[in-house]
């Protein structure tokens, strides 16, 4: 008789207001905009740079420019006298490609899990949840050093593997928004109108995930770059004689006091990208969370 | 000591204004119900007795008086100090203002130690004060092994503590069902008299403000239009609104719309659920007819929702069988066909979770239309807003989004999704139960304008049995999973059998 009644009784404003979407909210914070500028500097070096190396230097990236380790031209020559600001200019476009590729992968992949895991519930969801908690138990690095090793270092692996093994992190978080919106009777309803399984998950749950989900794509988009990067300097990713940035910071490091600049440049690049995406996820976290505290 | 309010003015902190100069005051041992809507300020205008104001909102203006200080006039920390101790707060939902992880006793403990009083048996005093048995055992429970009702008093238990000159109840009694609240309500005016507090009670429920309150202040649009003694006010009101109001408060005297029952059209027999070794529902058996609206009646636990959801397909886990047009339907909506999903339609409890809130209004309602006929785009856009236009919704609203509308425009677009293949039955799961009493109003009146035009059957599923007036031809009592009485309005009001029956009449508070 002095049960609760299950009754939501939610205070209206006179005047509903549209709320502006995530990306408008996030904008409106200083460290979107630090962030872009940032990013957007280093990746218009990325894609622009292989056409206008060779307009600005006069060299293409396997050109002898002088002899080894000199102080000519812009940024001087590497290892083997080949012009550093040239290979620099070169050397981001397939460090960006496939660390945005692999970041698709874990998305899609990631997100396509968890939704799943979380609609179904009950013991199909701790199955699937459990087997996701074996593969976050091995390190992404060593993963992919090992596919790596026995493969061989070609760029099709150097994405799947990154990308693969950023799903199970994403699952995580997709699953958990995603069991927040299932419990919404308007999946009740669209279950009533026998839409299709996928289908919700595409059309009721996807839309009302994506705060938690675009933060998960920026923070695994800095990991990718890092992870690609970190492959190339160990050998495995990008091999010579392409310009890459991970790669000029390996052959270049032993002349690091002679002639710094073939390891700053791509070294200040890496850091100022993946400063950029942190500092956009940042501002995607914060906005999400705001969303969720009104 | 007494609580004034003069000229209250309170703006938004970018210059709107939201409260336009109100005065209201409240003599020691007196309460005052602060009546209105959602958004007319009410809220707002009680919180400033406590010199607290929503972030975003700021006082521009007038004074807030207990006694002889001028809350507004102080500083923070000493507004901070006053919270508490002379004037106390209880809010609406006990469950929320209770920490989970304190036993009761301390937690009535703690606020007396924050104002630098011994206990003294002062927690003792104050749970038998509320009802409550006062015993160690009891003090040593945890807010979760009580029932809402007992939560509540525990929340005015911990208001009381102090010895409060000014009290501020914040729709206290709104989620109790009307036996509890009776008891509530009924506590709240003891200790008020016995303490001499000045208290203010702010509610949009003129029923329960006819059982509790010495004077009424009705406030719209941040003012208030009309204030008096309750007895004045409630019989012979001046201002228009308050009329508005008074008309929207459903009554059990009356008549009952008289639907034309045809016939049975939707019957479920020996409906049994049961999780584990719970059992939910026992043997339920019901019709409903063409025109007919059956009031199906319970409080939480009951299984009225499961049962609500038995008959619609979304809950599957039931053994006896549902019939429409004396052909059993499958259990599950994934195996019923279109024209029986079309034909039977369920309205959710809650407005703010049925709607997807990235999809336009319009969207939301041409879906079942998309799933269940076939039904080229032109032709469901035409029928969409001849739906909309139905449940007095403007073809304006189509392409908004669920937050750009109010509570009562969001459950009107939730009916017109469920009418929009016009069904034969539709089962209404205490669709007003999130909603304003005058928002209620319309959200009935629509139902009833759609079941008299269209010959629709009706399953209004409810706790509320002030409504049966107003909708129903018929009420089944639910009770522990089984039907306690069922038969026309007339007969259960006037002569209802059951003792739960009885009581429920008892216990609703009427103007």
């Amino acid at each position: 008789m002095t049960a609760v009644e299950a009754v939501e009784i939610v205070d209206t404003p006179d005047v509903p207001i549209r709320q502006p979407g995530l990306f408008r909210r996030a904008w409106a914070l200083p460290t979107a905009k630090i962030g872009t500028a940032l990013t957007a500097v280093v990746v218009l070096v990325a894609v622009l740079g292989p056409w206008l190396g060779p307009v600005i230097t006069g060299y293409g990236t396997t050109d002898f420019a002088g002899k080894p380790f000199q102080h000519d031209g812009i940024a001087g020559t590497d290892g083997i006298g080949r012009d550093v600001f040239t290979r620099f200019l070169a050397g981001g476009s397939t460090l960006l490609l496939y660390a945005v590729l692999a970041t698709a992968i874990g998305i899609v992949l990631g997100a396509a899990i968890g939704m799943f895991a979380g609609y179904s519930g009950g013991r199909l969801d701790s199955v699937v949840m459990r087997g996701n908690d074996v593969l976050l138990s091995l390190p992404q690095l060593v993963f992919a050093l090992l596919a790596i090793a026995m493969i061989g270092p070609q760029g099709w692996l150097l994405v799947t593997v990154i990308g693969v093994t950023h799903a199970p992190r994403i699952a995580r978080v997709a699953r958990q928004a995603t069991v927040a919106v299932v419990s919404n009777e308007y999946i009740r309803a669209a279950e009533m109108y026998a839409v299709p399984r996928w289908r919700i998950l595409v059309g009721e749950v996807l839309p009302n995930i994506t705060g938690p989900l675009m933060v998960e794509l920026g923070l695994r988009l800095t990991y990718s770059i890092g992870y690609v990067a970190s492959l190339s300097f160990l050998g495995l990713g990008i091999q010579p004689p392409s310009a890459d940035w991970g790669l000029m910071i390996n052959e270049n490091r032993i002349a690091l006091i002679v002639q710094p600049w073939g390891v700053l440049l791509p070294v200040l690049a890496i850091a100022v990208l993946t400063v950029g995406t942190n500092l956009i996820t940042d501002s995607l976290a914060s906005a999400a969370a705001r969303k969720e505290a009104r | 000591m007494s609580l004034e309010v003069t000229d209250l003015r309170v703006s938004t902190s970018d210059g709107s204004p939201v409260l336009h100069g109100v005065s209201y005051a409240i003599a020691p041992g007196e309460i005052l119900a602060l009546v209105g809507e959602s958004g007319s300020g009410k809220t707002t205008a009680g919180l400033a007795a406590l010199g607290h104001f929503r972030r975003g909102l700021v006082p521009v203006g007038g004074a807030v008086t207990v006694g002889d200080t001028d809350i507004l006039a102080l500083a923070e920390p000493e507004r901070r100090a006053l919270r508490g101790r002379t004037v106390a707060y209880i809010p609406q939902d006990p469950a929320l203002s209770l920490n989970p992880s304190l036993r009761i006793g301390r937690q009535i403990a703690e606020v007396l130690e924050a104002h630098g009083m011994a206990d003294d048996g002062r927690v003792t005093e104050v749970l038998e004060e509320v009802g409550l048995p006062s015993d160690e055992a009891y003090q040593r429970r945890y807010p979760h092994q009580l029932s809402g009702g007992q939560q509540q008093r525990v929340g005015i238990a911990m208001a009381f503590a102090c010895r409060p000159s000014v009290v501020v109840l914040d729709e206290p009694t709104t989620g109790l069902d009307v036996t509890t609240q009776a008891l509530v309500l009924r506590t709240i005016g003891t200790l008020t008299a016995e303490h001499r507090v000045a208290a203010l009670y702010i509610t949009h429920d003129l029923a329960v403000v006819a059982q509790i309150a010495d004077r009424v202040a009705v406030m719209r649009e941040g003012r208030v239009v009309e204030t008096g003694t309750t007895r004045e006010v409630l019989g012979h009101p001046t201002h228009a609104y308050t009329r508005e109001l008074l008309d929207a408060v459903p009554s059990l005297d009356g008549v009952a719309p008289a639907g034309q029952a045809g016939a049975p059209v939707l019957a479920a027999k020996d409906i049994s659920v049961s999780y584990g070794d719970v059992t939910v529902l026992r043997d339920v058996a019901l019709t409903v007819a063409t025109g007919e609206c059956l009031m199906l009646l319970g409080e939480s636990g009951s299984g009225k929702t499961t049962l609500s959801q038995c008959l619609s397909g979304l809950a599957a886990h039931y053994t006896g069988s549902v019939e429409l047009d004396g052909v059993p339907l499958p259990p599950s909506t994934r195996q019923r066909t279109a024209a029986q999903l079309r034909d039977v339609q369920y309205v959710f409890q809650s407005p703010f979770s049925s709607l997807n809130p990235r999809k336009t209004i319009a969207q939301s309602v041409e879906l079942p239309l998309t799933r269940l006929t076939t039904m080229d785009k032109a032709r469901r856009r035409e029928r969409v807003a001849e739906m909309l236009d139905r449940v007095r919704l403007g073809s304006a609203l189509a392409d908004r989004l669920p937050e750009q509308l109010s509570g009562g425009e969001r459950q009107r677009a939730a009916i017109a999704r469920a009418l929009v293949t016009t069904p034969r039955v539709l089962v209404c799961d205490e669709v007003t139960s999130a909603l304003d009493v005058s928002v209620q109003a319309t959200v009935l009146d629509v139902l009833n304008d759609l079941r008299r035009d269209l010959g629709m059957a009706i399953v209004f599923v409810t706790h509320n049995i002030a409504l049966a007036r107003e909708i129903a031809d018929r009420i089944a009592v639910l009770l522990d999973g089984g039907i306690a009485e069922c038969g026309p309005v007339d007969d259960v009001l006037s002569r209802p059998s059951h003792r739960y029956t009885r009581e429920l009449l008892a216990n609703t508070p009427k103007l």
